[in-house]
């Protein structure tokens, strides 16, 4: 699974892009975050408060009810601030 | 129809005639251009930096420039926008429309750069002089993209 970082989340993660293999019980984006937290103190700063936080699945916006699958692009960020 | 993500500046007089050039049925060109401002809140700024997700930005934009096309009989739109570090002055986006009435385009324009600021993922680095801190979403944002939910352009065709 490949995990996009941007804004602040790419500053505080350390990184803009990792793979991961998370566990088989990692089923939905909560569920991935809150194991990705335990990658290091940067994202368990970065992804501590959850409502902040907006993803997309495969480039698509998606919520944290939304089921991921091993081959997925999720991507993290803040709320957008283009125009 | 056209999306260009790009980080280098655009000349607005050419971006326009590319709409209009060899056509005789384009009534009126609608335009929004964005501009970086030195101040923001009550600090001063010095530069900006725009970060995007390349890949989900074009099709973000494109989706949004059909869905304008879906709810509007336009002739052509054109949407630029930049990413990069911009300075206070420059151009950061260009939002155009151009239909046989005014009132379609002028309309077609505001709801493309009120649901690009919702939708389209860039985000804003400022740099003050205090340091730099990346830009809020904000809420009267939402609100203006929200007046165009579905049914909303019909409810101010019928005012």
């Amino acid at each position: 699974m490949r995990i996009l970082y941007f804004a602040w989340l790419r500053q505080r993660t350390g990184t803009g892009e990792e793979t991961i293999e998370p566990p088989p019980e990692v089923r939905d984006v909560a569920g991935l975050i809150e194991w990705l937290k335990g990658r290091g103190p940067g994202h368990a700063e970065a992804l501590r408060d959850i409502s902040a936080i907006r993803v997309a699945i495969n480039q698509e916006f998606a919520g944290m009810d939304s089921a991921v699958a091993p081959g997925d692009e999720v991507a993290l960020f803040p709320p957008m601030t283009g125009g | 129809m056209a999306v260009r993500v790009q980080r280098e500046d655009f000349d607005v007089g050419a971006a326009l005639a590319e709409l209009t050039d060899g056509r005789r049925d384009i009534g009126g060109v609608a335009s929004f251009v964005g501009l970086v401002r030195d101040v923001s809140g009550d600090a001063q700024v010095r530069s900006m930096t725009l970060e995007h997700y390349p890949g989900m930005t074009e099709s973000m934009l494109a989706r949004i420039e059909a869905e304008a096309k879906a709810r509007w009989p336009l002739d052509g739109t054109l949407i630029i926008h930049r990413y990069g570090r911009l300075e206070p002055g420059e151009r950061i986006v260009l939002v155009a429309t151009a239909s046989a009435h005014r009132r379609h385009a002028l309309e077609a324009c505001e709801f493309l750069i009120d649901w690009l600021k919702t939708k389209a993922p860039f985000w804003k680095l400022e740099d003050t002089g205090d340091g730099e801190r990346w830009v809020a979403a904000k809420a009267s944002d939402d609100d203006a993209a929200a007046r165009w939910q579905a049914g909303a352009s019909d409810d101010r065709a019928a005012e």
